[in-house]
């Protein structure tokens, strides 16, 4: 291992990447832009050799691209929560449900949302919010969620905001279960719309059809560019910058200036709307919507994409939603070992490497420094 | 005039009583120190003062205003800054940027520049360290980076919480040398010692804080020549 680790050491990819000339940056996105485009067709061997659909029973390839770029999105946005402002959320499930239901609930014939406008105002049978108009209501509504669950919570520290946080996630997925007037509880909501595109003129299926998965994974994948982008500009942003100030030491923020509730509170409702955008993504290309997607488990396994992947390092956040995604659809022979690999690879990094896969350099200085601080408290006494 | 007024503040941690009604104030242009042994109340002072704790009962009022109520932030912007006791600083920040953090509600460019300048000519040795990871600096940086970054808020109240906490002696001096400087240019300052030697022969006014509240308080020079004090804090008899 160490021989690797000094061979990693001295690529030293990151620097070179910093210190590159913006032409070779701009020329080495441009193929592996090409490349994440080109995926799903992917059919040259060896490389072909990732693809999921190889053996009878496997999962089809642009679906689990699909997935894996979804859940990417995911982590951009837990990013910000967990890596950038310090906050510990076990229930953001619960934003990738609203996001999921706002589309479904406002946007299907069949939801007893549009059932009772439809009622109320006497609307056609059959009336539902185009697509494009349940995007800005699915963020409103993340927004609102994450400002009505950060308003109080927020003044907790640590471990305590992950339990009401969690408490949380569960809350949204038993409303959803149990609403039946609202949600139409365990049965789910069908119908929920696609994204809007030309229809094929031979079959009159929709552009965002089950069978043209690819469709659906580029536009994934241009989501997700976008909030990768929006995310950047943020986080080298002021509010970036107060986010690492309340993340490295909270009271020393406030002593400087640093409002640590609106800033927290920004965080919490950012990764929110990332959420929702994922979940609302997640609902459309099922066109179905029901509460056992949505469970806790799911809140884990997204705060360990981004842990593994590297807190804070938006690079490592993505690739450890990949790996976390991509690996066992990949190996499903392997299924029944699944939760045995997933805790024994969390044990591991844990003590290989508590920064993650891909760490931030200031997380790493902040946890020699915790640690250090810890030494200092347990000599004072 | 009073720049600084505390009255009968009580402090709390959970059910521990850190404060028990504690009264002080600190006039414009003084340099106060606040002595004490570990464990008298010290820094829970420091931190009722900016504000990182709110307060069971009492009163602050800074500049005549009554701030008991206002966040750390919001007394930031009133014209207070506290220095933290060791690892105040964020670690994952450079030097630089910790500075730059020190001056995160100023707007004027142009004076922020100069007060870089003015930090560096007090502590040449954060210039050196100017890119570097401020967790990797030792102790007496790291001190000298919390003072020079709550000096880039330009405060009127500079709130030292024990500004020579694992110093080397040399150190010591020097730092005290600084403090007392940054108050020639005009900064009332408050610190908060275990060192009383030095804290004394700086202040021109000092409190001496046992479990909680002021047993007494004088003069510097006063206090330093008073035989309780120096057989207490000064280790003469």
């Amino acid at each position: 291992m160490p021989e690797i680790s000094e061979l990693w050491k001295s690529v030293n990819l990151r620097e070179r990447w910093e210190t590159a000339p913006t032409w070779v940056r701009m020329i080495v996105s441009g193929i592996l832009l090409a490349i994440a485009i080109y995926l799903p067709f992917l059919n040259v061997l060896p490389f072909a050799y990732i693809r999921t659909d190889l053996s009878t029973g496997g999962s089809d390839w642009s679906g689990v691209l699909t997935t894996i770029v979804i859940y990417m999105i995911v982590a951009t946005g837990l990013n910000v929560v967990i890596g950038m402002a310090g906050l510990l959320d076990l229930g953001y499930v619960g934003f990738y449900a609203i996001g999921a239901y706002s589309l479904a609930l406002f946007g299907s014939p069949d939801s007893p949302v549009t059932h009772w406008f439809a009622d109320k105002f006497g609307l056609s049978e059959g009336w539902s919010v185009p697509f494009v108009a349940c995007v800005p209501i699915a963020i409103a509504i993340a927004l609102a969620a994450g400002v009505v669950l950060g308003a109080p919570t927020l003044r907790l520290r640590g471990d305590y905001l992950a339990i009401v946080t969690m408490g949380f996630g569960e809350i949204i997925r038993i409303i959803s279960r149990n609403a039946n007037g609202l949600t139409n509880g365990p049965n789910g909501i069908t119908n929920v719309p696609t994204p809007p595109g030309p229809k094929d003129p031979d079959t009159g299926q929709p552009f965002f059809n089950p069978i043209d998965g690819y469709r659906w994974y580029w536009l994934c994948l241009a989501v997700l560019i976008l909030l990768i982008w929006l995310v950047r500009r943020l986080e080298y942003s002021r509010v970036g910058r107060s986010w690492l100030a309340i993340r490295e030491d909270e009271d020393a923020a406030a002593v400087m200036g640093v409002s640590g509730f609106k800033y927290k509170l920004w965080a919490f409702a950012i990764g929110a709307a990332v959420g929702a955008i994922a979940g609302l993504l997640f609902g459309s290309k099922q066109t179905f919507v029901e509460p056992t997607g949505f469970a806790l488990n799911l809140s884990f396994l997204f705060v360990a994409m981004v842990v593994i992947g590297g807190s804070g390092n938006m690079v490592g956040a993505l690739f450890g939603a990949f790996l976390i995604t991509y690996l066992p659809e990949r190996f499903r022979g392997l299924s029944d070992w699944r939760p045995f690999c997933f805790g024994v690879a969390l044990v591991l990094v844990m003590i290989l490497r508590p920064q993650g896969l891909i760490p931030n350099r200031r997380r790493a200085r902040e946890l020699e420094d915790r640690r250090l601080e810890a030494e200092e408290v347990a000599t004072d006494d | 005039m009073t720049l600084l007024e505390l009255e009968d503040v009580v402090l709390n941690y959970g059910k521990i009583r850190a404060l028990h009604g504690l009264t002080l104030s600190v006039d414009a242009g003084e340099v106060v120190a606040l002595i004490g042994a570990n464990g008298a109340g010290k820094t829970s002072t420091m931190r009722a003062i900016s504000g990182v704790r709110g307060l069971h009962s009492g009163r602050i009022v800074f500049d005549g205003q009554d701030v008991t109520k206002l966040r750390a932030d919001q007394r930031l912007r009133k014209g207070m800054c506290l220095a933290p006791e060791g690892r105040g600083i964020f670690p994952g920040m450079t030097v630089q940027e910790n500075l730059d953090m020190g001056a995160y509600t100023r707007k004027d460019r142009e004076a922020v520049a100069s007060d870089f300048e003015r930090v560096f000519t007090l502590f040449p040795r954060l210039l050196e360290r100017r890119k570097q990871f401020a967790g990797t600096m030792s102790g007496g940086e790291q001190q000298m980076l919390a003072i020079g970054r709550s000096l880039m808020s330009r405060p009127r109240l500079l709130l030292l919480d024990e500004p020579s906490m694992g110093l080397a002696p040399m150190l010591i001096k020097q730092i005290f040398s600084i403090i007392s400087e940054i108050n020639q240019q005009g900064t009332t300052v408050l610190v908060v010692e275990q060192n009383a030697k030095q804290a004394l022969s700086l202040a021109d006014r000092a409190y001496v804080l046992e479990t909680g509240s002021i047993v007494k308080s004088g003069t510097g020079a006063a206090l330093l020549n008073d035989p309780s004090i120096r057989e207490a804090y000064l280790g003469v008899a």
